[in-house]
């Protein structure tokens, strides 16, 4: 490794003061930087610093993002010939997959960090690696056939009126790939919702007999539980629509769809103590409690809404409920920052997400709102709960 | 009245080189030096010129805004240097030390007798006011105030930090002088932090003790003061370190200052760590000597939290009590094999990303690098699970930076002072200079209430 160290140093005095490339100094540093530790030593306070990093922190969120990805490529294989009525091969489904979510990638990344070099150069600051994980969120969370100058447009909306304006990363209140998301979906609904755009048809000539391609979601506004596959033949019981969702042979986003895989996605994050399990805890309880109580209520008052009877622990496996929790309403910059605020935070978006996605059939992904809606609390609730510390000491000012 | 504490946030560094059980006279140290930078918050004034002759116990210098308050050569001999930096600043007062040290002398003061006013005029004249620190603010207590209580922690938790009950050992005395004398300064009470199972301290009289235990920084004076007594808003509090209580003690019974302190040496890069007897202001070199290995290696008066790093040419802190020496981290890390993505089994990590945490006997040789750039502040919750205070930490940080007085005030900078956020800096994946920034905070309240 000596030999690029050696080549990083010999072009290192062209990007620094009064080289000839001196502007490009924040893209020569991410990369150098990236390669190599820096050997910058501890100067003032603590003389040793624990091991981790934001670099290191970022790629085991992105470790974390392998198994759904992995997953996604192969079911979005596997609805592709299932629509298409073709008995395919494990490898033919894989590779299908992976030639629909390899550009979706190279495009996320491509914008998103593009629009960060020319930031970091305009105002000279050091690239952050926050766009290393939002930048493969993206694409997971997109309908497999979303034409790749939405997500270019998206992504830069995003990183620009999400992330840039507000200073960067650890500034945003917003959810960056959230924001993505969002922004299709509220100015291309076509693309981003109905049962056209969930399963990859494009180039077939015909799709086989009762195909539909809704997602669950889809379903079950007009039939609650009994939920059929994308070929239209009904699953035999909610336990076995259950388990399709649970393992991910469903319709839905790329990566979203496989419970399972977002579960060790999950286990990652909690092991190493990079995602809050507070919030991953009280989310899934949330979720859990909102649909205990459309499952006890529905049936009295509203007899008509089959949505509301979808058992509880099926409608977490449904959608981008999971997912959602697991990496999106666990990010820590848009997250409530004190553990008090955090229970309160993740139970809310767990609520808040099944009760958008039943109550309002014109938002399918209920999550989606709910964690852009308690981003934009979070800093509230994180309010409360420090005033009350601030009160805590005041009283003792005036018993004292 | 005596209270248990039991911590459990925190983080212990498992670090190699603690010092063995034996206390070695360290070699005479040729020259001696007091930095006024050890001083937080104090401007000096010189009360001495280059060539002049100093015994020990004449004062140096003092405190500019607090006239009264003197800062005292540790030996007699030759001011040789007055060291200076940028804008004149004063950095070292260097002495060349006689061989046979000659001590001025002050009245001693006889435990239990004469009134506050006369004892703290002749710790003032002897020099040994400045070992009282008071909070707010961690500055140097002023001889006027009436501190609520003083407290004493002798359990130190950080990283191979000396036992203070072996090094009093053959000082028990003393230290009882010594909180005899505090006793006398304040109207409230004595508070003594013991480590948990601790009964070198027992029999020590005219304190209120408590047991103390669980990881650093429970053995932080400012871990004690808030889980015994809160500070509030406009209560003051003193402190003083376990060994310079018996320091004060010794000096105020036999009237002189007498400034010889035991300290631990310590470190992964020393051969034979061990305890050494020598003196304040000593130059490291005459501790050290050629018990170091090889190759590049840092040396930190104090631990490897709060200790300031030093010339292998430098001096022992005024209110250090251990040398640290650990190796210099200053080469690059390929990402792969030994950087953010190497599998880093001789890393040590709070999180459970490197696999430090599989191995909770494990010490490790720790160096300084910084493992990392400096970041925005991403994460949250790191820094609560270190820090065992009723305080939200990174929101009094952020409300220091911005320089929101009024949060700060409301947040509870008051009951804190750097060192309490060491742990804090340790953890922090943003590579803050956290201790820095709190003492900025401090600096500019003080500042901001200063009458």
């Amino acid at each position: 490794m000596k030999v690029l160290e050696n080549l990083l140093g010999k072009v290192k005095p062209n990007f620094e003061k009064g080289g000839k490339l001196e502007k490009y100094w924040p893209v020569f540093d991410a990369l150098e930087t990236f390669a190599f530790v820096p050997g910058h030593t501890t100067q003032r306070g603590t003389h040793v610093r624990d091991g981790i990093d934001m670099k290191r922190t970022m790629f085991l969120v992105i470790v974390a993002l392998i198994p759904p990805l992995l997953f996604g490529i192969y079911n979005t294989g596997y609805q592709h010939y299932l629509a298409a009525g073709i008995d395919a091969g494990f490898w033919d489904m894989c590779l299908f997959g992976f030639g629909k979510i390899l550009p979706l990638i190279i495009v996320s990344y491509g914008v998103g960090l593009g629009v960060e070099f020319v930031f970091t150069i305009i105002k000279s600051h050091a690239i952050n690696e926050g766009f290393l994980v939002s930048g493969m969120l993206i694409p997971l969370i997109m309908p497999v056939d979303i034409p790749l100058w939405m997500v270019a447009v998206a992504t830069a909306f995003s990183v620009v009126f999400v992330k840039e304006v507000f200073g960067g990363t650890g500034m945003n209140i917003l959810n960056v790939a959230l924001t993505a998301r969002a922004f299709l979906f509220f100015a291309y609904p076509t693309e981003m919702s109905g049962d056209k755009v969930w399963i990859s048809t494009d180039g077939l000539a015909q799709t086989v007999d009762g195909y539909t391609g809704e997602t669950l979601l889809a379903q079950a506004i007009e039939k609650g539980a009994q939920f059929s596959d994308v070929t239209g033949t009904a699953y035999s019981s909610v336990g076995e629509s259950f388990m399709a969702s649970f393992i991910g042979f469903i319709p839905g986003s790329l990566g979203e769809t496989s419970a399972l895989a977002i579960l060790i996605g999950a286990v990652i994050l909690l092991i190493t103590g990079i995602a809050s399990w507070r919030i991953i805890l009280t989310g899934v309880l949330g979720g859990m409690a909102m649909g205990l109580i459309f499952n006890i209520l529905g049936p009295q008052f509203f007899p008509e809404n089959l949505y509301l009877q979808v058992p509880w622990w099926h409608q977490l496996v449904m959608g981008g409920f999971i997912f959602g929790i697991v990496y999106m309403a666990t990010d820590p910059v848009t997250a409530t920052q004190t553990n008090t605020g955090k229970w309160i935070y993740g139970f809310l978006i767990g609520l808040l997400g099944i009760l958008i996605r039943v109550v309002n059939p014109a938002y399918p992904e209920g999550i989606m709102m709910a964690i852009l809606f308690m981003n934009v609390m979070a800093p509230t609730i994180d309010h409360y709960v420090i005033q009350a510390n601030i009160k805590r000491r005041l009283k003792r000012l005036k018993t004292a | 009245m005596s209270k248990a504490i039991k911590i459990s946030k925190g983080i212990d560094i498992k670090l190699q080189g603690e010092s063995e059980r034996k206390i070695e006279a360290g070699g005479t140290s040729r020259i001696y030096a007091l930095k006024p930078s050890d001083f937080f918050g104090m401007v000096p004034k010189l009360t001495v010129k280059e060539g002049e002759e100093v015994k020990a116990g004449s004062p140096l210098f003092y405190d500019k805004q607090r006239e009264e308050i003197l800062f005292t050569s540790p030996v007699s001999g030759e001011v040789v240097e007055i060291k200076r930096g940028e804008k004149r600043r004063i950095l070292e007062v260097k002495i060349l030390a006689d061989s046979e040290t000659q001590y001025k002398s002050f009245d001693s003061w006889k435990a239990g007798s004469g009134d506050r006013d006369s004892l703290v005029k002749t710790m003032l004249s002897m020099g040994l006011w400045p070992f009282i620190i008071q909070r707010p603010y961690g500055v140097i207590a002023s001889p006027g105030d009436n501190p609520r209580d003083i407290f004493v922690s002798t359990s130190d938790t950080a990283p191979l930090a000396p036992d203070a009950a072996f090094i009093l050992e053959s000082e028990k005395a003393d230290f009882q002088y010594g909180i005899d004398a505090l006793k006398k300064l304040t109207a409230g009470a004595v508070h003594l932090g013991v480590k948990k199972g601790e009964s070198f301290f027992n029999e020590i009289q005219g304190v209120v003790k408590h047991d103390v235990s669980g990881p650093h920084p429970a053995g932080n004076v400012g871990v004690l003061i808030h889980h015994v007594a809160p500070i509030n808003k406009g209560e003051i509090i003193w402190t003083v370190a376990a060994l310079d209580v018996a320091l004060i003690g010794r000096s105020l019974r036999q009237g002189k200052f007498d400034a010889t302190r035991t300290i631990a040496l310590s470190g992964s890069e020393v051969k034979a760590p061990k305890y050494f007897k020598t003196r304040l202001g000593a130059g490291l070199d005459s501790i050290v000597a050629d018990n170091v290995k090889e190759g590049k290696v840092r040396y930190i008066s104090g631990n490897v939290l709060t200790g300031s790093k030093e010339e292998p040419t430098g001096y022992l802190g005024f209110y250090h009590n251990q040398i640290t020496l650990i190796p210099e981290g200053d080469e690059p890390q390929f990402f792969l094999t030994e950087g953010w993505l190497g599998l880093g089994a001789d890393k040590f990590s709070l999180s459970r990303s490197y696999p430090s945490w599989l191995m909770p006997g494990k010490k490790y040789r720790l160096d300084t690098n910084m493992n990392g750039e400096k970041r925005a502040f991403v994460m949250t919750g790191e820094m609560e699970k270190v820090f065992p205070f009723d305080i939200y930490p990174l929101q009094l940080i952020k409300s220091i930076m911005i320089n929101d007085i009024d949060s700060m005030e409301k947040l509870g900078i008051y009951e804190v002072i750097a060192e309490d956020f060491a742990t804090c800096e340790f953890v922090c994946t943003s590579k803050i200079d956290i201790q820095l920034v709190v003492s900025q905070g401090l600096a500019d309240m003080r500042k901001e209430f200063a009458s």
